[in-house]
Parts: C-alpha cells; structure tokens; sequence
C-alpha cells in the first residue's frame, strides 16, 4: 500500500473567508477514506481541490506521486460522484454511462461491453435505453456511481452521494457502496455530514471543523479517543465536563468541575491546565451514595427509550443534563432520586482544552 | 330541486371565470380576430381606375403573389431572414454565455447594454448606420483620415448592409432567449464532463450545445420571423436590390396604392410565420419561449 492522495500544507480563501485551514492528508491506496464535519466545514471545497474544480490558495496536492496542480480536470486519473448526481438530462443511461470511454475514444465494440458490464456491476440491466428523467433517485445514483467508475480511476471523490435518499435507501446504498469499493479495490474518498454513516462504511475518518482537519483515525479511535471537544461531541453521544487538573498522582487525575471533583487517568497532562473530560452515556455510573473521588449529584428527571437502548436523563445542579445508557432491562434509577455519577477512571476521556485563554481569563470563578 | 342547485353552480363557477377570461377574449378579437379578417376580406377586393377599394369579388391579387419578380423577392426575403438568423446566433451565443455565466458584477452592466437598444426607437437607430456608413460618414472620414483608402467606399445600398442592419435591429430577441437557457445550465454537468475526460471543446459540444439547443432554436424564430416584415431596414440601409417581404406590402398600402394586393402579400406573410410556428412546435421548442 502507498500513499495515493498527498495534501499538503493546503489552503483556500474565498476573499475573507478562509475556507480550508492549513490541510495535511495522506491518503492510502485502496482504503476508504471519510471527510465528516458538519455543513459549510470545507468539505466539498476540499474535494474539488483534489478533482481540479477549485485551485488551492497554498499547498500541494499529490495523487500518485505526481503534482497535480498543472492538470485540468479531464487530466487527472480521478473522478467524482456528485451529490447532486449531475447526469447529462438529454442523453440515455447508456450513453451517460459510455461518456467517459466515449471521450477516450474506446472503440465501440469496447463500450458496449464495459458499459453492459457496469450496469450489471451496479444492478441497473435493462435500462439503458431511459433517460435520467425516468429513474428514481436511488436508480440515478447508481447511474452516477458507474458513470465515474467506468473509466476505472484510481481514486474515486463522492460528495454527499446518498444525500437525498431516504433513510431505508441509503442504509442499504451505504451496504453496496461499501461492496463495491472492496471488490473493485479502489480508494474512495467520501464526504459526508453524517457520523453514523462514517462509522459505517470508512476505514478511516478524517474530521473537519471550520475548515480544520481536527482528527484523522480509524472510527474506533475516533470514537474512543477523541482529541477534541468537537470531535468528542459530534462523534455520538457524549456527556462532557469542562474542568480544572487539581491534582496528578501516578496516571491518576482528579479534575474540579462546576458541580464537584471527578476522576481520570492518562498522560500529557499537567497541573492546573484546563481541559475537558467525556464520557460515553454507556460508561456513565452511578451510585446512591457519593463514591471516591466524585462528588458530583443529579437528579433522575426522564428516560427515553429507543429500540432496545434505554437513556436516563439526570440534571446536575447547574442545570446541565447528564445521560446515562442502558440496555432495556437492565437496571437503572428511579425518577427524580438522587444519584452520585461515577466511572473508571480509564474510561474518561480527557482532552486538552483549546481554549485556555479563555478560562484563564475566567481564573476568579471557583470552581469545585 | 336539483336544477336550480345546478344553475345554481353554474353561476358561481362561470361568472368569475368569464370576468376573467371575457376582456381577454374581447382584445383577441377586437385586435386580432377582426384586423385578420378584414384583410382576409380586403385581399379578394378589387380596386377601380382611381385605386379606390370597391367590393368585387377577384381573386386576381391571389395569382399575382406567384409572379417571377415576387417569387424572387420572397427568396431573396428568406435569403436575408437566413443569413441575419445565422450572424445573430454566431454573435449571440458567445456574449449571451459570456454575460449568463459571469460571476462579477459586471453582470448587470453587460445584460443592459442588450436590453436599453429596446426601448430606442430602431428607426433611429437604423438612421445612425445610415450616417456612420454614408460616403461622408465617420467611417469613410476615419479611413480617408488614416489613408486606408483615398476614394470613399460605397458601403451602402448592398443586402450586407441591410443583413447588418436587421442583425443590429434583432439580435436582442436571439440574445435574450439564448441568455436564459444557458443561464439555466447546471455547472455541474459541465464539471462533471470535465471530470469523465472531456476537453473544454468536447463539453461545449456534448454538453453546453444540445441542452441550449432550445434557446437557439426559440431566438431563430424570433429573428427569423420580424426580418421577414422590417422593410424600413431594407428601405434606409439595403438598395434596390435587398426588398423584403415587408417591402412589397408596405409598397402596395403606400406609393403604389393597391391596398387588396398589400392585403394578399400580408397573408404570404401571415402563412409563412404560421408554418414557421408549427414546425418549431412540431420540432418540440417551447411555446412559452416565444411568449405565446
Ligand atoms: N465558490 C465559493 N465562493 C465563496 N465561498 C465559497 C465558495 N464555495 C464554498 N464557499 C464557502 O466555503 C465554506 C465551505 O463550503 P463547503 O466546502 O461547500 O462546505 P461543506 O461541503 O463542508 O458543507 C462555506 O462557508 C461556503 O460558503
Ligand atoms: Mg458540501
């Protein structure tokens, strides 16, 4: 495996607006690669850098080795699944499929068999005759898919693909596209605004907020072990304290937060920084008297149940929510008594905190 | 019962209707209808020894039309109606994509400078070619001046200057439909060509050209049509030798003082734009485009 897609140092300003923020990104060859953040982040910005459509401000971008920055688009051994679908209105399936070959010149013969092959590939035999007017959305799709994967590219840009497809269709589109790029072997990179899809389909995630690739890894050590605040709270549900280090023993560390002390373990850290702690509603404990080390109270106030996953809604005194995540029939507090949250302290997340200057300037407020 | 339940409705459904539809229908044809008829009528007339129009019946005008120095002139009509169509879309096209697919502001200022033409007079207009092109025009004075040439050249009283002069009159309703349809151009599309491995050339003509096609198709009609009729084009810029078939009428209803015959040469006129009309329906161009 090489690195297929390299960016480097990259950057885009629209007049004031600074778009993409210094991106590096390496790419590897045949993995599938997810840019998640939510809407106006810079995701497609950064996609139509890589398809030619947009030209850095600064920075390079590399796919296979090579410069890309004097290609136009048709030159580069990419293509892209627009959101949007974008296929030709007057021309059939067939022939919006055939296009790619079409402008290579391929002889005839040739594109009748690889765009018959295709439309096999992604189940669509039998219209090739239609036009893009008279399929359904989840039939367009799949007409854009194999219109791009026809001219067999190395890497393969998808922006929002399943965006206007309904919940059941792109669970099961997520399903094939998935299929496809492992059984044709080829790197996608996917844009998405919708984490549990990420979490779904990508070897890897990359996170972007505000035009700042905030973390890249695989989606269980996105999940696990977000570095940011962002990442921490986009990335499913979490509870989230923002406190101060009071004290490091060991790996051990105890952090005052508004309503009390709680407790953590890890490295890198030091006393008196100001970072934040989260925890997964699925770790989250509790007990009916103040254990070890917390000294944080709620109060029960709600449960909600979805599906078989039942969450308890407790209020801290400062009027915080607090979940806590339970399978259905397992055991859970009563409504509206108090209870002590606790956790192991490994599964506390804690992360440094950008934002330093501001609690330094807030350094009077008293915490714990 | 029932009855007057359903007279009843009746009222209330059609009256607002009527009130509706009632002074359109009533402008149609006091406008339309009854002009097209009087001229239907006027063209079997016949015309006494002082042109005066009396009511016997002949269809003497009719036969007329097919005369060998009409039938010329209706060809060299369509001739110039053809050539001012094919410059129109030839200049047309690359200012109506280049005002639609500005970003700037300019955009504006480039849409203005095609649309305020319209509200001048084009007889004015027309005259000012007249001036510039003239023996002692700008540009006889500008070449003489530069000594690109020593005689002053003849620019006027040719059919090229007449195809200039409906081209300069027309090309606002070629430019306007063209400007819409490429207006309404997805970029993605073009982008997604660009991506599959077509060069600019190839995407204009896979892409750009047949999902225009209507525009040009709807702005042929528009220029093709009116050149037929603007004789004043041909009467100040064109010479003997540029007549259209407004000419003809407009020469019948004026000097020559044949009101029937005029009457007979509009409904050429008349037919021709119809069939023109419903061979572009047929064809599938949009009605609504041609404001109809
Ligand atoms: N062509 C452009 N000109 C100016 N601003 C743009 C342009 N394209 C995108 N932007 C801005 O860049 C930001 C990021 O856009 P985009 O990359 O589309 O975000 P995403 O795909 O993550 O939703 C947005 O604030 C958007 O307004
Ligand atoms: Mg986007």
């Amino acid at each position: 495996m090489g690195h297929i897609v390299e960016i480097e140092g990259v950057n885009k300003i629209y007049g004031t607006n600074h778009v993409v923020k210094d991106l590096n990104l390496t790419v590897e060859e045949g993995e599938f690669l997810t840019l998640l953040g939510s809407s106006g982040c810079g995701k497609t910005t950064t996609l139509r850098m890589i398809a030619g459509f947009e030209e850095p401000s600064s920075g390079s971008i590399k796919v296979e080795g090579e410069s890309i920055e004097e290609k136009e688009p048709y030159e580069r051994n990419v293509n892209t699944v627009f959101q949007s679908y974008a296929l030709f209105p007057h021309k059939t399936i067939f022939d919006n499929i055939a296009y790619g070959l079409k402008m290579k010149k391929v002889p005839k013969d040739e594109i009748k068999k690889r765009v018959m092959e295709m439309m096999e590939l992604v189940q669509l035999e039998g219209f090739e005759k239609r036009y893009p007017n008279q399929l359904s959305g989840g039939q367009k799709q799949r007409v854009a898919i194999a219109r791009a994967l026809i001219n067999r590219p190395r890497v393969l840009l998808l922006d929002e693909p399943l965006g206007a497809l309904d919940l059941k269709l792109r669970k099961q589109m997520q399903l094939e596209l998935k299929r496809l790029q492992k059984k044709l072997n080829i790197t996608f990179i996917y844009v998405t605004h919708d984490q549990e899809e990420a979490l779904t389909m990508s070897d890897r995630i990359a996170i972007m907020h505000e035009g700042i690739l905030d973390q890249l890894g695989t989606p269980t050590e996105i999940y696990e072990k977000p570095k940011t605040k962002f990442v921490a709270t986009f990335i499913g549900e979490t509870n989230i304290f923002d406190g101060c280090i009071a004290e490091i023993t060991d790996q051990d560390i105890t952090i005052n937060v508004e309503n009390g002390a709680v407790l953590g373990k890890a490295v890198g850290f030091q006393n008196g920084e100001y970072i934040t702690v989260s925890i997964r509603p699925e770790k989250m404990k509790y007990a009916s008297a103040p254990v070890e080390g917390f000294s944080i109270e709620a109060k029960v106030r709600d449960y909600i149940y979805v599906g078989s996953i039942v969450k308890c809604i407790a209020v801290l005194p400062n009027g915080n929510e607090l979940k806590i995540e339970r399978l259905a029939g397992e055991a859970l507090p009563e409504l509206e008594t108090t209870i002590y949250p606790y956790w192991n302290r490994e599964d506390a997340v804690l992360i440094h905190n950008q934002d330093q200057v501001v609690f330094q300037a807030m350094e009077n407020i008293v915490l714990g | 019962m029932k009855s007057a339940h359903a007279k009843h409705e009746w009222k209330s459904n059609t009256l607002p209707a009527m009130v509706m539809v009632g002074p359109v229908t009533l402008c149609m044809i006091l406008l339309v209808a009854i002009p097209l008829i009087y001229v239907g009528v006027m063209s079997f007339c016949s015309i006494d020894q002082y042109y005066n129009v009396v009511f016997k019946f002949t269809t003497q005008n009719h036969l007329r039309l097919f005369s060998t120095d009409y039938l010329k002139i209706y060809g060299q009509s369509l001739a110039i109606a053809f050539l001012t169509t094919l410059f129109c879309i030839l200049i047309g096209y690359p200012f109506s994509y280049l005002i639609a697919r500005t970003k700037s502001k300019r955009k504006k200022l480039l849409y203005m400078l095609v649309i305020i033409p319209f509200w001048t007079n084009s007889l004015i207009r027309i005259y000012g070619w007249r001036t510039f092109l003239g023996t002692n025009g700008w540009l006889n004075t500008a070449l003489q001046f530069l000594h690109l040439t020593s005689e002053p050249i003849d620019f006027l009283f040719k059919q090229g200057t007449t195809v200039l002069g409906m081209v300069y009159c027309l090309i606002p309703f070629m430019i306007l439909p063209l400007y819409t349809s490429i207006e309404k151009l997805d970029t993605n599309l073009l982008e997604a060509s660009s991506d599959l491995g077509a060069k600019k050339i190839s995407t204009f003509l896979e892409v750009v050209l047949p999902l225009t096609a209507g525009g040009i198709f709807s702005g042929s009609i528009m220029v093709f049509i009116p050149c037929l009729g603007y004789f004043f084009v041909s009467d100040i810029l064109g010479g003997g030798n540029s007549d259209v078939i407004g000419n003809l009428i407009e020469r019948q209803f004026q000097s020559g003082n044949n009101w029937p015959l005029g009457a007979a040469l509009s409904i050429i006129l008349i037919l021709i734009t119809l069939l023109l009309v419903k061979l572009y329906q047929k064809m599938g161009g949009d009605m609504e485009s041609l404001g109809m």
